[in-house]
């Protein structure tokens, strides 16, 4: 592809971005039912994935989208569909299927004010715990989020490489601030950009077994239609993918699905820090709060504070050894968000007493501000 | 260097494109930039407003706080969104459409640019490039030749021609009060 790539400084909306990475990533299938503010990747795409040789559809609801994107999946395509919370809400029974199913899919959720239909357009950060637990039952999780429109290149990238590489879902939790600004964006050549595709077998048909997973816990995955019969489903199943009750391989099962993501965790743990190593106070932000929080940092610096920022790109699995060894060196810890207090449990589950674990909570509908950040780093 | 820069007036006249525009142009000539907007559920009027920050430094907060640059279409987006700017600010009205302008203490420009436009190129929907023309001249912004490059990329194929003559109107208009 060199030669013919026309890599440059391009001025990129963080949506229309978003699109970009996923096609150089392997995107070939997209459903959805586009809704404020995610809107645009459904309107990238169904201009852009058909002249990639991929395919777009707008399907009736987000229970359906995220459905044929899991049965799109199965037939081998790489697969995503965009969302924001009232979808993202819809797409959970799905999303559990997937994951316990262990189809690889990117599920991007541009967060707007909750709860319900919220206030559209607006951002917040309430969709932190959804993005978790927002299935019911144990289940592994990988979400990742972005503060910048070029983060949000490398990151979307990285969500479908890691989707592949452990056949799990990965959520992309974005800020309607990022998702809808426009900045500067190197996009690479797509020689630059490392992919990852999923692991297939390399038995035949007849002796292939589609949940023997390999020593890293990750089973290879035929694709439908190739020849290679196999049953995915929502039940408990063993090795032939058909259902069991036996609680032996019941809770074998389960203990792999977890063990599979949190085995590989310092693999698929993105974060930034800055004016972390003699911080004394430190403020840990994802997204657009982590923007207002780099340039509070930097005011607070600038006071004589020892102030410094921890931004976890990636928040599930959360990244708790990180915030432990964080919380033994400082004496403070700030915790900004827009929602009343979802990431600041975490942080004090993972600081777990070592030093005072303060939240603040912004929930009108706009963002935090660095001023608002600066105020409570000056209290210290 | 740290200019930001509001462009607000109603859904329909462009406003948001020619946010993009000023931004891709503060890139071409080598800044960070930022352009955020805010626009209400109307394809067609209502308030729209566009904010663009150009920086020669990271920007982090990418909305604006401060503007020294404020451009005001509609006597509507007036009410909505703050529109009067500090001393040592700029404040431009489009004089045929805003009919309050408000009390300021920066420097205050009366372009009726929407007319200029018309009168350009017989087409009022280019006033959002008539506009960048007249601000960009006073406020100096980006460099000229950027803002040029940067409006033929971003306007409708086939309209290149049309939309840097309005662009043009705009510088001319606005050099004839400096």
């Amino acid at each position: 592809m060199a030669g013919s790539c026309d890599s440059r400084a391009r001025l990129m909306q963080g949506n229309e971005c978003c699109c970009e990475a996923a096609i150089l990533a392997g995107l070939k299938f997209f459903a959805g039912y586009p809704i404020t503010p995610s809107s645009e990747i459904a309107e990238v795409l169904a201009e852009r994935l058909p002249r990639v040789g991929g395919k777009f559809i707008q399907m009736e609801d987000e229970i359906a989208s995220m459905a044929a994107v899991v049965g799109s999946s199965l037939t081998g395509a790489k697969s995503m569909t965009a969302t924001s919370g009232p979808g993202f809400s819809l797409k959970q029974e799905n999303l559990g299927f997937a994951a316990f199913t262990e189809v690889p899919c990117v599920v991007v959720n541009v967060q707007r004010t909750g709860p319900s239909t919220g206030l559209p357009t607006s951002p917040a950060q309430g969709d932190i715990m959804q993005a978790r637990w927002g299935t019911h039952g144990d289940h592994p999780v990988v979400a990742l989020y972005p503060s910048s429109v070029s983060e949000i290149f490398d990151i979307t990238v990285k969500a479908f490489n890691i989707a592949e590489m452990l056949r799990t879902p990965v959520i992309l939790l974005m800020d309607e601030v990022i998702a809808h600004m426009r900045e500067r964006v190197i996009v690479p050549c797509a020689d630059e950009v490392e992919v990852v595709d999923r692991v297939r077998p390399t038995v035949a048909p007849a002796d292939y077994l589609p949940y023997d997973a390999a020593s890293d816990g990750v089973p290879p995955m035929a694709d439908f239609g190739t020849g290679y019969r196999w049953h995915a489903t929502g039940l408990y199943h063993d090795v032939t993918g058909f259902p069991t009750s036996i609680p032996s391989k019941v809770d074998f099962l389960i203990r792999r699905l977890i063990a599979k993501v949190e085995s590989r965790k310092k693999e698929i743990t993105f974060t930034k820090s800055q004016y972390m190593d003699d911080a004394r106070v430190a403020v840990v932000a994802c997204g657009i709060t982590a923007r207002s929080a780099r340039s509070a940092v930097r005011s607070a610096r600038e006071k004589g504070i020892a102030a410094g920022l921890f931004q976890p790109q990636t928040i599930w699995p959360f990244p708790s050894e990180m915030i432990a060894d964080i919380a033994g060196r400082v004496d403070r810890i700030i915790v900004p968000e827009m929602n009343m207090g979802q990431l600041v449990l975490e942080v004090e589950r993972a600081a777990a007493g070592k030093c005072e674990v303060v939240g603040y909570s912004r929930v009108d509908g706009e963002p935090i501000t660095p001023d608002e950040i600066l105020a409570r780093l000056e209290e210290v | 260097m740290r200019r930001e820069i509001r462009l607000s007036g109603y859904g329909g006249q462009g406003l948001i494109l020619a946010g993009i525009i000023l931004a891709e142009a503060g890139m071409y000539d080598g800044h960070e930039v930022v352009q955020t907007q805010s626009y209400g559920p109307e394809a067609r009027g209502g308030a729209s407003k566009a904010e663009v920050i150009i920086s020669s430094d990271p920007i982090d907060y990418p909305k604006v706080t401060a503007p020294d640059v404020v451009l005001i279409m509609s006597d509507a987006a007036c009410a909505r969104y703050a529109c009067s700017v500090e001393t040592g600010g700029t404040l431009i009205v489009d004089s045929g459409l805003v009919a309050q302008v408000p009390p300021t203490k920066g420097e205050l420009y009366k372009v009726a640019i929407t007319d200029v436009a018309s009168k350009a190129t017989g087409k009022t929907i280019t006033a959002n490039i008539t506009a960048l023309g007249v601000l960009n001249t006073i406020a100096k912004i980006v460099s000229p030749e950027s803002l040029e490059r940067a409006v033929a990329g971003r306007v409708p194929r086939g309209t290149q021609e049309l939309n840097l003559k309005a662009l043009r109107a705009g510088v001319e208009a606005a050099a004839a009060l400096l």
